[in-house]
């Protein structure tokens, strides 16, 4: 058992979130692996807000386990938080400070030491191509690097996991897929990638998906093997498939 | 009949080019797309349309009515819903209705006909805040609202945005189902797979218009055969093509890298000899229709070379 | 004006569905009351003070010993010289001295013109005011029983405040000034929000697209909260009659129709503001800092404008709420008729139809 617990980044089983009698999640199992660019797809309102912030350990489930990088989402939340990164679609970089300053401020919430947080970003700003606007200010920089710097921070501390929350929403084709490079160079790196998409081709991008619908997860498996099972060649096909039976409709 | 007309465009916020010297027009009962990403200028080209903002340079009119000089009497002829859920979160679906209609001088009775089909949807929950509404629903509303005072033409920034598959399928029907009652649409989306549903698009990009066609014509006029090459280990391909000599572009679309590559004539073998020499497992290559998305990024990437030769 | 009506019901709408205006709309007034009625109150209790008796007649005894009964003296051991005085000054023990020279009692009833020496420490210039009028009173009162036809011939500054307050009820001064600050809350405060709210919303961009006048848009945010704030005022006179014990001796419906121009002349500064910020954090700070702390701080309610400096003095005069502050006091407590604030009404009739020309040019057709 604890052998098997230790290559999996994130385990659910029987998770379940109640507000009243309205299960918002509704007794979700499922692992992912780590290394692994799990897609968390669901239709609006179907429950991923919900299950993402129980497992960023930022709400406690009503019932069920999980396991986030090892941690118990009841009792470690703490060290839940120190071992994941998240970014969402709003980013989380603050406009009026340098890109330079904005590093080296993540850097310091999640404990680096000084030296650290030097080499690290003098390394990401070369990576990222960013040299000659390290001190112009974040709310200047166009919106495909606002993102792809979102991304980096959000991975700065080496996280074991990380979790992105539509991080391509409203981006330029050719950036999306830049954006995507990152992912999979993070994913190579052994960071799990743990993320939500209203796009279907990054759906795709995907090593496996989830698909959630009223609170349940639906289907889960790879994107080719999904598409054999509803018969379809486009991802669009399966999820309209799987979500157009919702019931739910609100938020 | 021309039913918008947009000619050299210019919008300035302070040294950016917002909208960047633009024209088209959009015929009656068109339904026609702005399509681009976030900061392709397609906010502001609307609120210049919708006479909520000058522009800097250039004219536009709305059934031949000037946006500077006549925007009293456009603003009785248009609907238009911004980008933001623009309703009071606080009202419920029938009180945001009605107020909408009260404004626009009408009442949800008078123009039935014309939301009927939207408003069947929303009717169970009437009662319901507009803010408790799931985001599919809120679109719903926010189209009725735009509609109530049967406008003649019909504004609608990015509606589709941040909204799940199933909703976004249905908002185009109920387009197409307007459309049908001669009203002229514009709308814009950063999807680009929603384009093949409008009648003409522009491509957008930095606030300049790459293109202005029916989207077969686009996807026509793509110069080249994009091949779609599949293997196991996409990724790792897809580093080794880019920057192999013969390849022009490749990019990741879905479970398939397109590629297209600099010799003039091509064939499926040519391709595989090229790609072969990185020996992917299960390597699958055929030939297929580019997409709009495909043209997008070509147009793109002319663009910012023709920008790089303007600075040089 | 049907649509005023359709749009007016809305504004109601967003009111009552939603707690916190309704809490600021209906607690703030009562807990602003209470606080400043009772709390804040810049009445003085338990002030020590010295007297040095040099006369120790009857009168020195009696006036003494009414000191030592009222509550807001504590009368300390008795001094015989400047220097006991000083030193109990500079160890904190009282905040005031009453000297009584050698033939106290014999000149008050020979020329009925006796002197004493107030000394108060004026390190809290504003204390030490109200503590020589505390003690400037008790003395008024103690000649009057004396001899009730006696002229009172003290050298004393009256302020309003004793004139018009002889059981001294400190709440009184603070009634006029709550109810300023209430109608800056609610008026400008909260009628600012709510158009900036609709900005951030992105309903403004519908409402500017649609056939709607400005005007309207105007006139349909700022009826509900003129609404409201004559609500609050009533509820502030009841809690201030019942509550407070403080007596309305004015004419109630000039009363009523100073706080409608005043009302006014807060919505036309909250319009004003709303158009010219596009954040509900901006407009409320500006509401809050440029409307609600001057109307605090230079109305006179709080601080005694005497006391400030010139500069502020100035700055005073352009502030409306000292105007409608003056008025109110003048008619709710002093029960003077029209004739006496008429001038004050003239300058706030003048601010509210400036404000409200500017806040109408001001309202943009367009976004930018």
């Amino acid at each position: 058992m604890q052998k098997t617990m230790e290559n999996k980044a994130i385990i659910c089983r029987e998770l379940t979130k109640e507000f009243g009698d309205f299960k918002a999640v509704d007794r979700i199992s499922f692992e992912v692996n780590q290394g692994e660019i799990f897609g968390f797809l669901g239709a609006n309102g179907a429950g991923k807000t919900t299950a993402m912030r129980i497992l960023c350990g930022l709400s406690y489930p009503s019932s069920g386990e999980a396991t986030v990088a090892g941690f118990d989402v009841y009792k470690q939340q703490e060290q839940i938080k120190k071992n994941i990164g998240y970014m969402s679609q709003k980013f989380s970089l603050y406009d009026n400070l340098t890109t330079l300053e904005n590093i080296e401020f993540y850097g310091g919430v999640y404990g680096l030491s000084r030296p650290e947080i030097k080499e690290r970003s003098a390394q990401l700003v070369h990576t990222l191509g960013l040299e000659k606007e390290v001190k112009k200010l974040v709310g200047d920089l166009p919106l495909g690097w606002k993102q792809k710097l979102a991304f980096s921070v959000a991975i700065f501390h080496r996280p074991k996991i990380v979790f992105l929350d539509e991080p391509t929403g409203g981006v330029d084709p050719i950036t999306r897929r830049q954006f995507w490079d990152m992912i999979y160079e993070a994913a190579a790196s052994g960071i799990t990638v743990f993320v939500t998409t209203h796009y279907m081709d990054e759906a795709e991008y995907c090593h496996r998906i989830s698909v959630m619908v009223d609170g349940r997860v639906e289907a889960i498996d790879s994107p080719a093997n999904l598409k054999a099972r509803f018969h379809t060649d486009s991802m669009d096909e399966v999820f309209y498939q799987l979500a157009r039976g919702a019931k739910r409709t609100a938020d | 009949m021309i039913s918008v007309s947009v000619k050299n465009i210019s919008k300035l916020y302070g040294a950016v080019k917002a909208v960047d010297d633009v024209s088209f027009n959009v015929q009656q009962g068109e339904l026609f797309g702005l399509i681009g990403p976030d900061g392709a200028g397609k906010t502001s080209l609307f609120r210049i349309l919708t006479t909520l903002l000058l522009a800097d340079h250039g004219t536009a009119s709305v059934n031949g009515l000037d946006v500077v000089k006549d925007y009293r009497a456009i603003r009785n002829k248009i609907g238009y819903m911004p980008g933001r859920f623009s309703l009071y979160q606080d009202l419920t679906v029938n009180e945001n209705l009605s107020f909408f209609a009260a404004i626009f001088g009408t009442s949800i009775e008078e123009n039935y006909a014309l939301i009927r089909d939207i408003y069947e949807q929303i009717k169970p929950f009437g009662n319901r805040r507009a803010g408790k509404l799931s985001g599919g629903m809120k679109q719903k509303l926010a189209l009725c609202c735009a509609l109530i005072h049967k406008p003649e033409v019909l504004f609608l920034d990015e509606p589709t945005t941040g909204v799940d598959v199933v909703s976004r399928k249905e908002f185009w029907e109920m387009l197409a189902r307007l459309k049908e009652q001669q009203i002229t649409i514009v709308v814009s989306t950063p999807y680009m797979d929603e384009a093949r549903r409008c009648d003409r698009i522009a491509l957008m990009q930095a606030g300049k218009i790459m293109s202005v066609e029916t989207p077969e014509r686009i996807i026509h006029n793509f110069p080249k055969p994009v091949y779609a090459v599949g293997a196991t280990d996409l990724y790792g391909l897809l580093k080794e093509l880019r920057v192999d000599p013969a390849v022009e572009s490749c990019y990741a679309f879905g479970e398939y890298l397109h590629l297209t590559v600099l010799a003039a004539t091509t064939s499926e073998q040519s391709i595989h000899s090229i790609v072969q020499k990185y020996q992917p497992k299960n390597l699958v290559i055929k030939e297929i229709t580019p997409t709009i998305e495909d043209s997008f990024i070509r147009l793109m990437n002319e663009q910012n070379a023709n920008a790089e030769n303007d600075g040089e | 004006m049907k649509l005023l009506f359709v749009f007016i019901r809305k504004e109601f709408y967003h009111v009552f569905r939603d707690r916190r205006t309704l809490l600021i709309l209906f607690g703030l007034p009562i807990v602003q009351i209470i606080l400043f009625g009772y709390a804040l109150s810049s009445e003085v209790k338990n002030i020590g003070i010295a007297i040095q008796d040099n006369a120790h007649d009857i009168h020195t005894a009696q006036i003494t010993e009414k000191i030592q009964s009222s509550s807001y003296f504590k009368l300390q051991p008795a001094v015989s010289n400047y220097a006991d005085i000083e030193q109990q000054f500079k160890n904190g023990s009282i905040k005031c001295a009453l000297v009584f020279p050698v033939n106290f009692g014999a000149d008050l009833l020979r020329t009925g013109g006796a002197q004493i020496q107030l000394i108060a420490d004026a390190s809290d210039p504003n204390t030490a005011t109200t503590l020589t009028n505390y003690l400037q009173s008790i003395i008024n009162s103690y000649q009057q029983q004396l001899n009730p036809n006696a002229k009172i011939s003290y050298e004393i500054i009256p302020e309003t405040r004793q004139l018009y307050n002889e059981e001294q009820n400190g709440s009184l001064n603070f009634v006029p000034g709550v109810i300023a600050l209430i109608f800056m809350i609610v008026s400008t405060a909260l009628t600012s929000v709510a158009v900036v709210r609709e900005k951030e919303l992105g309903t403004m961009e519908i409402l500017l697209v649609s056939p709607l006048k400005p005007v309207m848009v105007l006139i349909a945010k700022a009826i509900p909260y003129l609404v409201l704030s004559l609500i609050n005022f009533v509820v502030i006179l009841v809690l201030s009659v019942f509550l407070l014990k403080v007596e309305i001796k004015g004419s109630v419906a000039l009363l009523f129709a100073e706080s409608i121009l005043f009302i006014i002349t807060c919505l036309a500064l909250g319009l004003l503001i709303s158009n010219v910020t596009a954040s509900q954090q901006t407009a409320m700070l500006i509401s809050m800092m440029g409307m609600m702390l001057p109307t605090l701080i230079l109305t006179g309610f709080m601080f005694p404008l005497e006391n400030m400096p010139v500069l502020f003095q100035l700055i005073s005069h352009v502030i409306p709420s000292r105007y409608y502050y003056i008025i109110i006091k003048n008619v709710m407590l002093k029960g003077l008729g029209f004739g006496y604030v008429w001038k004050e009404t003239l300058v706030l009739a003048f601010m509210t139809v400036s404000l409200l020309a500017i806040a109408l040019r001001k309202f943009k057709t367009r976004l930018a």
